[in-house]
């Protein structure tokens, strides 16, 4: 009987509709947005462990996303959910979180410290993290106002040598100790 | 077989409901209750969204961000939203109280212009594009309805509305959730907590198991020499079964009982027992009674509901039902494919609903879903699990991406961080 019922209800359904159109494929904004559950709206974090995709450079998120994808940077569930896109989805995604407004976060961080990890970011990474680390360009993500807890859970991750540093940092955090490295990050958690 | 007459009868209703509504809306005024009674006269485009949950909200708020010319009016019958994610939390006593958990809209309408209406939503005219509420009617041009789950109580002999208040289902949060915790802090050590999970699907799959978690952690640290029975209507464990086996094993062994396909189809409320499939009783000093679940209750009410008369069939890329054109469904009432019924689940495909809904009042075509779930469970405090998915429509229907997706390797303390900011950004998002 059941059946029956649901071939009745399939008939009368078709005469009532007409059949949509099929759709067109996944647009950068559809992709992206599926992100903002995590990443906040148009990639502006609330935190504390998901960093801001807003204003990073394309090829910085598309770098990312490959990596993720192939397990080279260390990730709880982004390297899965990365296995679900191609790579001109991540081009899609890099284009649109490229064109969101820089996200300011007001955190609180330890002024001294903060303070030091100013000096140090002019004198040690100011080459490549261009405006206090507001300015991501080619691969380099944007440091500013992401949220302490995700830096230092990527500088852990850095540490223990599971996320692979470019050459050029590493030469650079080698000779720094833990409280440079503790210093820096509350700077860049501070810039606005 | 023979369509018998009962199943006929009910055909011939359905058909001259169906013509009658199409009458109305071709003819002279609509005869729907309302009319009469309209409130927020309808100018220019509306959208009305009935449910301030994970789904209505994001909804609206995505309407007002891609179109500003399009008014949106958000209908919820409370004045603040509790979120079920993290409510076992609150059960484990790793929260003091609801508090994290609760949204209110003032910043949301503020920030994007949504009207939100605090009022009951009791009947949708399809025909007559009218939305009845207990503060009076409003007309829409496309409406969400997102209204999360109502129970089957009548599969569940004696569980009526009194029943809950002595064997609670804390499956929708709020005061029930708060009962609940009262009741396991008022236990003796000693005691029987039993849990009962319905077949699938129902909301949050992992969510009967990570509750058992958190109640075992409560008992663990204030009633060591209790025990959970956890009774499942399903076979084995619907959702990240291994990890969760492996953390009772590690972290509560000998004090979580699970027994699979035991279906409780009768409560006694008085001796505060369950009865499964009428052969097998059992007894417990708290009862956390999930009952079996379907589309909210205006979803039924207003015909969205499909054959199984449960869930609400809808288009896999616009979320428009399939039973009333112009009406979308998302969150847990839709039948959404490969997506599990979850906030994060209705947070994505408001999304989607909301871009097509856009895209279709200004006549642009409908763009493919893209779709996400990620959802977090903690084993103990400071150990959590997750599974996530990406989500494409294929052949009409929403579909895993193939090689993608999956859950936690193992139980870890990472996962137990990000779960909270989780919850942070989503509640941010949908808040603000």
């Amino acid at each position: 009987m059941k059946h029956r019922w649901s071939g009745w209800a399939l008939v009368a359904g078709t005469l009532a509709f007409s059949a949509t159109a099929s759709a067109a494929p996944p647009t950068a904004e559809m992709l992206s947005n599926a992100c903002a559950g995590c990443h906040g709206t148009n990639g502006g974090s609330a935190g504390p462990s998901m960093p801001s995709l807003a204003s990073q450079s394309k090829t910085a998120i598309v770098d990312a996303m490959k990596k993720f994808k192939s397990g080279e940077r260390p990730s709880t569930i982004m390297g899965r959910l990365a296995k679900g896109y191609s790579d001109a989805d991540f081009e899609a995604m890099g284009n649109f979180f490229s064109k969101q407004k820089f996200h300011a976060t007001s955190q609180v961080v330890d002024k001294t410290k903060a303070a030091k990890g100013a000096e140090l970011q002019e004198a040690n990474c100011s080459r490549c993290h261009l405006d206090d680390g507001k300015d991501g360009k080619d691969d380099t993500p944007v440091m500013a106002s992401q949220w302490l807890p995700y830096l230092q859970m990527q500088m852990e991750l850095y540490q223990s040598g599971k996320r692979k540093m470019p050459e050029k940092m590493a030469e650079k955090v080698k000779p720094l100790s833990r409280e440079d490295l503790e210093a820096l990050l509350h700077f860049y958690a501070s810039v606005k | 077989m023979t369509l018998d007459r009962r199943n006929f009868i009910k055909l011939l209703g359905g058909a001259s409901s169906l013509a009658l509504a199409g009458c109305a809306s071709q003819g002279g005024p609509a005869v729907s209750a309302g009319s009469a009674n309209e409130i927020m006269a309808k100018t220019g485009r509306r959208v009305v969204v009935i449910g301030g949950g994970y789904g209505g909200t994001i909804a609206a708020k995505y309407i007002r961000m891609m179109d500003k010319s399009i008014e949106v009016v958000l209908i919820e019958r409370n004045d603040h939203f509790v979120s079920c994610p993290f409510s076992n939390l609150y059960l484990g006593g790793i929260l003091k109280d609801l508090s994290p958990l609760t949204i209110k809209y003032d910043k949301l309408a503020a920030n994007h212009g949504i009207k939100v209406l605090q009022a009951e939503v009791t009947a949708i005219d399809a025909a007559a594009h009218t939305v009845v509420t207990s503060k009076g009617t409003l007309k829409y041009d496309r409406l969400v309805v997102s209204p999360g789950v109502d129970f089957r109580r009548e599969e569940v002999k004696g569980y009526d509305k009194a029943a809950e208040e002595i064997m609670p289902h804390a499956w929708k949060a709020g005061p029930q959730t708060v009962l609940l915790r009262k009741q396991l802090e008022a236990m003796k050590d000693g005691g029987t907590v039993v849990m009962s999970a319905p077949l699938a699907p129902f909301r949050c799959p992992p969510g009967p198991y990570e509750r058992a978690s958190m109640i075992a952690y409560y008992l663990k640290q204030h009633k060591p020499k209790s025990k959970l029975i956890l009774l499942d209507a399903n076979p084995s464990i619907v959702s990240k079964g291994p990890l969760f086996t492996k953390g009772w094993k590690k972290h509560y062994d000998g004090m979580i009982e699970y027994r699979g396909a035991k279906k409780v189809t009768e409560v006694d409320v008085k001796n505060k027992t369950v009865i499964i499939e009428g052969i097998e009783d059992v007894k417990g000093d708290v009862v956390n009674l999930i009952p079996p679940q379907r589309a909210g209750d205006i979803a039924v009410a207003a015909g969205l509901v499909g054959d199984d008369k449960r869930w609400c069939p809808v288009n896999a890329d616009t979320f428009e039902s399939t039973k009333h054109k112009d009406i979308h469904v998302i969150g847990d009432a839709s039948i959404a494919g490969a997506m599990p019924k979850s906030g994060y689940s209705a947070n994505s495909e408001a999304k989607v609903c909301a871009t097509n809904i856009v895209n279709a009042l200004n006549g642009k075509e409908i763009v493919g879903l893209s779709g996400i779930n990620t959802c977090y469970s903690y084993i103990t405090d400071k150990e959590a699990i997750s599974v996530a998915a990406v989500y494409a429509v294929k052949d009409g229907k929403i579909i895993a991406v193939p090689n993608s997706g999956g859950v936690s390797p193992d139980l870890n303390e990472a996962e137990a961080i990000y779960a909270k900011s989780w919850l942070n950004n989503i509640l941010t998002e949908m808040s603000s």
